[in-house]
């Protein structure tokens, strides 16, 4: 199984962010999304996730494959660690827990509301989350936001093991986490003129 | 799915869940309308049917901003539209969640304040059959209404309007049951045909709210 982009473009709120992007991943590999600001990463990433569609281009080997992480942790302020994490791995049919909460030291918070933990604390538990869907295709953006030195190891001996194990990983990072991955610089893929025909999305406003 | 409800059922129960919102408004609304209308009970008891439908309708349109949004703001809708239950069963089961949190405790609730409101004795039971024909229909098209305007900031006032002309049948329908229920009248036809709106919402609605919300969340 091998995710595979052709000349994939996509737009943002109507505007062409990105066009003619070209990559595959193979198991075991990673991949990291580099670039600035507003240059298109997260719209990427959402898109490959299959959470808004592509203006061009194909995406092969995402369907019902990847594990989406975005910007928001996905968490339940009034549901504990435990319950929060259970409740995710219930819907993708799973039940064990335990090596998620594990991986990121959350044991010892697994019966606090998730409303009372702090930023980096929510972030280890949303991470956590991608551990208990047990998808091949881990697809992250802005994975190390808010968390610390220790937290940021954690994770990325949760993406090398995920990679062991087979899977795949995709981030939009800025930050060298020390595991040998591809590096795409999206920096110049800027959407050709002719993809701002039909581009627009905005179908209420 | 039953993971879903099990959390919908368990976050509305929470502190700051909303359980309660919908059934407190009906209660004062329900409560205040004798000492607005004055003690006239033949005038009360015929516009108690009435007076019960409109307060659960707006009971439940009160509590439908929470429906979607929580979600939406903390990113639980992004990683439910990625994950492998069908979106259109995820919405089916959160519209289940509200009618059991909203819809439920306001059928329970009406024939206690239609004592309040002097219903005519036969008029309870057809009260609380035509709420429970009408009540789910309130919550799909009202999931329906939340999917469509999710990710607009402050878009209440949007869906309450979209979502209202939607509501008219229901009310008409459910209404008109409850007061000939009250009077002694034959019921079949408007229960019928309450029940028909309901099915049909159920089983179509779910699907537009799904391809509504995959336009709206990204």
């Amino acid at each position: 199984m091998v995710l595979r982009l052709t000349d994939v473009a996509v737009a943002r709120g109507g505007v062409p962010v990105l066009g003619a992007v070209t990559f595959e991943l193979e198991p075991g590999r990673a991949l990291v999304l580099r670039g600035p600001n507003g240059s298109g990463k997260t719209t990427l990433l959402r898109a490959i996730a299959g959470l808004q569609p592509v203006l061009s281009g194909r995406i092969e080997g995402a369907e019902d494959t990847v594990a989406y992480a975005g910007h928001a942790d996905g968490l339940k302020a009034m549901l504990s660690v435990a319950e929060n994490l259970q409740f995710w791995a219930a819907v993708y049919g799973r039940r064990e827990i335990d090596a998620a909460l594990e991986t990121y030291a959350l044991a010892p918070l697994a019966d606090r509301l998730a409303g009372t933990l702090s930023a980096g604390q929510k972030r280890r538990a949303g991470l956590a989350r991608l551990m208990v869907t047990d998808r091949p295709i881990w697809v992250l953006d802005e994975p190390t936001v808010s968390l610390d030195i220790a937290a940021v190891g954690m994770f990325a001996d949760a993406v090398r093991a995920h990679l062991d194990g087979g899977g795949m990983a995709l981030l939009a990072t800025h930050i060298d986490l020390g595991i040998e991955a591809q590096v795409l610089d999206i920096t110049g893929m800027r959407a050709a003129p002719d993809a701002l025909h039909g581009a627009s999305d905005e179908a209420f406003l | 799915m039953i993971a879903l409800l099990i959390r919908d059922l368990r976050l509305a129960l929470r502190a700051g869940g909303g359980f309660g919102l919908g059934l407190a408004f009906f209660l004062i609304l329900t409560v205040l309308v004798p000492f607005s209308v004055g003690p006239q009970s033949a005038l009360l008891s015929s516009i108690a049917p009435g007076i019960l439908w409109l307060g659960s309708l707006l009971a439940c349109l009160l509590s439908l901003d929470r429906l979607l949004a929580l979600d939406f703001e903390d990113g639980t809708l992004d990683v439910l539209a990625t994950a492998p239950l069908p979106l259109e069963a995820a919405l089916a089961v959160k519209a289940l969640a509200h009618w059991i949190t909203t819809g439920l405790p306001l059928v329970l609730a009406a024939p206690f304040l239609g004592i309040l409101l002097n219903l005519p004795p036969q008029g309870f039971v057809w009260l609380v059959a035509s709420l429970l024909l009408g009540t789910p229909a309130l919550s799909i098209i009202g999931t329906f209404g939340a999917a469509l305007t999710e990710g607009i900031k402050r878009g209440g006032l949007l869906m309450s309007l979209l979502v209202l002309p939607l509501y008219v049948p229901t009310l008409i329908f459910g209404a008109e049951a409850a007061r000939r229920g009250a009077v002694g009248m034959a019921i079949e036809t408007p229960l019928l045909l309450l029940a028909g709106i309901s099915l049909g919402s159920i089983a179509l609605l779910p699907f537009a709210a799904a391809a509504a919300l995959r336009m709206t969340i990204r």
